[in-house]
């Protein structure tokens, strides 16, 4: 039973802090935003492993929802909304190079 | 299993790993949208670390089931102060959107420096003085004021 | 050399807080107030989640206070923002499945955000979270109709009446000689809906005031003024 929610929190925790790198180094502003939604769901989860459910349900519902959509309306207002584009589709070539300045 | 590699390592690391991933995107992001952004993450980092505080080995959630005996439950105080932390953690990120959103629609940029150097011009010209254009070198010569007869009497030094 | 010193930092702050904390004893939390809590909760407020009785029982003026910091960053949030909403036009409408799946996940949302405030006291959940999904579940049509308002001065209205309510409860029971907030008319059952007294009420204050200045502050992002 412990031995599980050790491989668990594992899980998640190597979930939660490699999401919250590539909060910081990816270079599309709504990737970030979803990578950032993406910590706040494996915080929840791990809420969830601590027994705390009411700071889970909080979590899931401000931290993954509302939190994320009030970011992305925000990257839609800062005009930073770009989808597709000469940035990301060649993020590969541009990551063995040198990594040039945030947009 | 790992032995060292213990529930509480895990958890620890997991929570002051956010904190320490988040301070550095503080200091090392150029761009505004990415610091707020790095907001988020170590203030989750936080209340990780405050659900952490009080967890209880083999307790259960502190929901009651039964009248009469009960068992053993985490600590209810921490997880009461981290639902209200995370609302709040949310107003205070819907108004720093909204400062970002006003920043942009008068300084056309987001870079932090630019913005700062904008800032301080406008200001500058608003107040009607020179602006400092360094802070390490000052403009024009700071003289240190001379010390007068009646404060060194006063601090006692120099009989 | 800037990025290396910010890296070290970071690296040696997150080092030393995990050495210090890796030396405090894990799972034996030494603090007596939570067990004290837990022994009484269910005679002093009548609520089975535990959470519910601190944060609205014990901890009530302090969740007055936190209701007052969400207003005042929701209220300055509104005020940088400003008046000046001009989007119309310049977003596309949605189609087809998008207005009309709004129109059907409405009622559903409403059902679950008010469901979740109304067993507050009994099952995980409460006003913070039921009132975050009313607030979604009033944004969503916005969504897929770019054109659509919602109506300010009704969302003012449901939020100072909801605020002035949580305050006038607290009065309430300070006229009859307890404490500010204390919870009254405790029937000493367990899980019953209408079973802890005043914190059903509270809690449904604390979600509509929280539905309508989350609900009113997405509206104001949605809807202000874009130069990209």
């Amino acid at each position: 039973m412990v031995d599980l929610e050790i491989w668990i929190a594992l899980l998640l925790g190597l979930m939660t802090l490699s999401a919250a790198i590539l909060v910081l180094l990816v270079k599309n502003h709504i990737a970030a935003v979803a990578a950032a939604s993406v910590v706040s769901l494996g915080l929840a989860l791990l809420f969830v492993l601590m027994r705390a459910p009411d700071v889970a349900m909080t979590e899931a519902a401000v931290g993954a929802g509302l939190s994320s959509l009030i970011l992305a309306l925000a990257v839609k207002r800062l005009g930073l909304w770009r989808i597709d584009g000469k940035t990301t589709r060649s993020s590969l070539l541009v990551t063995n190079t040198r990594r040039e300045k945030d947009a | 299993m790992i032995p060292g590699f213990t529930l509480e390592l895990i958890l620890y690391s997991t929570a002051l790993g956010l904190v320490s991933i988040g301070l550095a995107g503080l200091v090392l992001s150029h761009h505004l949208f990415r610091i707020v952004l790095a907001l988020v993450i170590a203030e989750a980092g936080a209340n990780l670390m405050l659900v952490l505080a009080g967890y209880r080995w083999d307790a259960v959630a502190p929901i009651l089931t039964t009248l009469g005996e009960q068992p053993q439950m985490v600590d209810p105080v921490p997880q009461a102060m981290v639902l209200t932390a995370i609302v709040i953690g949310v107003g205070i990120q819907a108004l720093a959107v909204s400062i970002l959103i006003r920043i942009r629609q008068r300084y056309h940029t987001l870079d932090r420096n630019e913005v700062a150097e904008l800032m301080d011009a406008e200001i500058a010209a608003t107040a009607g003085t020179a602006r400092d254009v360094s802070q390490e070198a000052p403009l024009g010569e700071r003289p240190i004021p001379p010390i007068t007869d009646d404060a060194v009497q006063v601090r006692g030094g120099r009989s | 050399m800037r990025n290396l010193t910010g890296l070290l930092f970071a690296g040696g702050l997150g080092f030393m807080l995990l050495s210090i904390a890796i030396n405090l004893d894990f799972g034996t939390p030494t603090m007596l107030i939570g067990g004290a809590i837990q022994s009484n909760a269910l005679q002093k407020t009548g609520a089975t989640n535990i959470v519910t009785s601190v944060v609205l029982g014990y901890r009530g003026i302090d969740t007055l206070g936190e209701l007052s910091i969400l207003f005042a960053a929701a209220a300055s949030a509104g005020l940088i923002l400003g008046r000046r909403h001009t989007t119309a036009g310049t977003q596309t409408a949605g189609g087809f499945v998008l207005r009309h799946g709004g129109s059907m996940l409405f009622p559903l949302l409403m059902t679950i955000g008010f469901y979740i405030i109304f067993h507050g006291h009994l099952s995980p959940g409460g006003g913070f979270q039921g009132g975050v999904i009313l607030a979604a579940a009033f944004f969503l049509p916005l969504l897929a109709r770019p054109g659509a308002q919602l109506h300010h001065g009704t969302l003012s209205l449901i939020e100072g009446l909801a605020g002035a309510s949580f305050v006038l409860i607290g009065l309430i029971a300070l006229q009859q000689g307890k404490a500010f907030l204390q919870p009254m008319l405790i029937q000493d059952t367990l899980g019953v809906l209408l079973s802890a007294g005043t914190l059903p009420l509270l809690y449904l204050a604390v979600g509509l005031k929280v539905g309508a200045e989350l609900a009113s502050l997405l509206s104001h992002l949605a809807q202000t003024e874009s130069d990209a």
